[in-house]
């Protein structure tokens, strides 16, 4: 095995079993505001056991590890091509370990392969910096929370949202109802407003990578994130849709431009065992640092 | 904590209600979407699903000596059988199913008629859900289906679940979904 595909390894192994600690406080905090004996309460003990057992056991925190998806940043020159091979290896080990679930099937047969590697599997973004480090992050997101994604084309009639922030909020608040507890919250929101439908999603999700306690640059923006937390909590739809107080963890916001016919707005709905963590590799592909 | 032991008879499954707290003893049966609409479409179950619990869960199971280990055992989203679920009730007389999220009204009516109940297990908890597997007894339709698809046969001990979904017509997702839209209605 090369020094790259064991880090990749290891990556795939921290970030199936072991949440980070932002969000573990995240939860703990989702925990304390739910009514004691409530059946949100039950939850989050269930799930703040989880987290203990899944460290301690190196065990997937979710059998549904989701979709891999890699983000790495390094500078110009990395091959590209050597590095999907040593992370298709390194899924296929982890597949074989149990660190991560066979869970690849090809959308025509249905059949899986058992090895998590095919078309689109594993999903590896890659740019570029003028930064000499090279940095990988993981996210591994689950299909329950992908399947209550939602993106909306403004202005939408039905929600009353015209193409401004006061449109944004309605559409992540929809978002927010709709979802219920089907994407296993509480949960933590990716949004991106403008790109086109493609990168408007990817964006999305790519917002799920910013720290829990991060603040958005833009004021604005900052405002609609946390007020957005806020309100969704006030649905009491709760941990797992039991009813309760932590309906969301937190939402971030990107932004992208757009054409002046479109005005999209992509909503990435991320469960509660948000699985994202992230290495700095050394020039001999070591992990010298953990990012999250 | 209510205790559910195997034979889950009608008597038991009825006696239960939305909000109970309940830990399960004995055979559970994984089917998710694939065994779901092989069933719709015809096929005939590889076990005697009479009075058994279906468990909408692909669990990650690795192989050990001459069986099998759970390494990881929580629910999926259930609401994607809800096409399926209520003829499924009605046709095996499946007393239960667990799950994460909730079913529609297709599927409580079936349990009110059939004498069944919706068993809601913390999503996500697929380690504590793991410890509470005993045994894997048996594996059908790995092949056809792939190790998340396939009906795996397990014997549990205290699996814990929420009664959301009651064979009176109760629904704590009917609730909450109310609910909540109020509440957005009453801000927007």
């Amino acid at each position: 095995m090369s020094a790259l595909q064991e880090s990749l390894l290891e990556l795939i192994r921290r970030t199936s079993a072991e949440l980070p600690a932002d969000v573990v406080a995240a939860l703990d905090r989702g925990r304390a505001a739910e009514a004691e004996g409530s059946a949100g309460a039950y939850a989050m003990g269930v799930i703040r056991d989880n987290i203990a057992l899944a460290r301690t056991a190196s065990a997937p925190l979710c059998q549904d590890t989701g979709s891999v998806l890699f983000y790495v940043h390094a500078p110009v020159g990395l091959d590209t091509i050597a590095f999907r091979e040593a992370a298709e290896a390194a899924v296929r080990l982890a597949t074989e370990k149990g660190w991560l679930r066979q869970n690849s099937v090809d959308s025509l047969t249905g059949a899986n392969a058992g090895t998590n590697v095919g078309p689109g599997h594993p999903t590896i973004h890659v740019e570029p910096w003028r930064d000499e480090s090279v940095e990988v992050r993981l996210m591994l997101k689950g299909g329950g929370c992908e399947n209550v994604g939602a993106q909306y084309a403004l202005p939408d009639t039905a929600l009353g949202a015209g193409r401004d922030l006061a449109g944004v909020r309605k559409c992540v608040l929809d978002a927010v109802l709709t979802a219920q507890g089907k994407g296993c919250g509480p949960g933590i929101l990716g949004v991106c407003i403008g790109g086109d439908r493609a990168t408007g999603y990817a964006h999305s999700k790519e917002q799920l990578l910013r720290s829990m306690d991060d603040r958005n640059p833009d004021p604005e923006l900052d405002r609609l994130e946390h007020g957005l937390v806020e309100e969704a909590n006030t649905l009491g739809i709760g941990p797992m849709g039991f009813g309760g107080q932590t309906t969301l963890l937190g939402v971030k916001i990107g932004v992208l431009n757009r054409l002046p016919a479109s005005y999209f707005v992509s909503v990435s709905y991320m469960c509660w065992a948000h699985r994202r963590q992230g290495v700095v590799l050394d020039g001999a592909h070591a992990i010298t640092r953990w990012l999250y | 904590m209510i205790t559910l032991e195997a034979p889950y008879t009608e008597d038991k499954i009825r006696a239960l209600k939305v909000g109970d707290m309940v830990a399960i003893s004995g055979t559970l049966y994984t089917g998710r979407d694939a065994f779901h609409k092989y069933l719709h479409d015809g096929g005939k179950p590889p076990v005697d699903l009479t009075d058994q619990i279906l468990y909408h869960c692909g669990p990650v199971v690795v192989p050990e000596g001459d069986g099998w280990r759970v390494k990881a055992a929580g629910p999926t989203t259930s609401i994607r059988e809800e096409p399926y679920q209520g003829d499924i009730l009605r046709r095996f007389a499946v007393r239960g199913v667990i799950g994460k999220g909730g079913m529609g009204e297709k599927t409580l009516k079936a349990l009110q008629e059939v004498g069944a109940v919706y068993m809601h297990a913390v999503g996500g908890a697929a380690q504590v859900l793991a410890r509470c597997v005993t045994r894997v007894k048996n594996v059908y339709m790995l092949e056809e289906l792939g190790s998340p698809e396939a009906v795996w046969e397990l014997e549990v001990a205290e699996f814990p679940v929420v009664i959301t979904m009651d064979s009176h017509g109760g629904s704590l997702h009917r609730e909450v979904l109310s609910r909540s839209r109020q509440a957005l209605d009453a801000i927007l």
